[in-house]
């Protein structure tokens, strides 16, 4: 069993994610990468971003 | 007077006529169903098909490797749209099924994101399949 921080779900999640999304949603291979890793940034920093909030909100 | 496309800036468009290959044209779309990849492996795009493959299975694996549950049927609209999201996995959820893998109750907090990951992979195994068949009908240039 996995015993996965939460950090490493949101990786895990954000890197699963974004391969599929930059194969399916574009349609040249530099152009699916290029997507995959916009996605990827913007699935780790929002997940940051947000908890951070979250944080400031619970204080 | 002959017309020549040679040499000019635009790379010739592919149509949907020769993007399609004989036989059944939902075959993609149903084998990518099945098994995340499986379409893409009948259009000959080992490599995309090998990382969605690699994508949705490993997703669906770490989602049982930290304690997700599978969902049996629906007792609430929560649970319905679970049941939808893991059906999306095709055989890979019929698979857990049969041999009892996924825990019964979520127990503990990576038991949470378990289930959402299988969720998850069953929608991405979805959003590929639909790809494989946009590639088989030539909505999307091979």
């Amino acid at each position: 069993m996995i015993h996965a921080s939460h950090f490493t779900a949101v990786l895990l999640f954000a890197l699963f994610a974004s391969t599929v999304f930059g194969i399916t949603m574009r349609e040249t291979p530099r152009r699916m990468f290029r997507y995959g890793l916009y996605c990827f940034a913007l699935f780790v920093s929002s997940a940051i971003v947000i908890s951070w909030v979250m944080f400031l909100i619970a204080r | 007077m002959l017309y020549s496309q040679k040499g000019m800036a635009t790379a010739p468009v592919k149509t949907a006529g020769q993007n399609s290959l004989q036989g059944f044209v939902y075959l993609p779309l149903i084998a990518g169903w099945l098994f995340p990849g499986a379409g893409h492996f009948l259009l000959r795009k080992w490599g995309r098909g090998a990382l969605l493959c690699a994508s949705i299975v490993g997703m669906f694996v770490i989602g049982l490797a930290m304690h997700g549950k599978l969902y049996t049927g629906a007792q609430d609209i929560l649970d319905m749209l679970g049941f939808v999201g893991d059906l999306g996995n095709g055989l890979l959820f019929f698979f857990g099924r049969i041999f009892g893998l996924g825990a019964d109750q979520v127990q503990v907090t990576t038991g949470d994101y378990g289930t959402k990951f299988i969720v998850v992979a069953g929608l991405l195994n979805v959003i590929a399949a639909v790809d494989a068949h946009n590639l088989r009908t030539g909505r999307k240039p091979l």
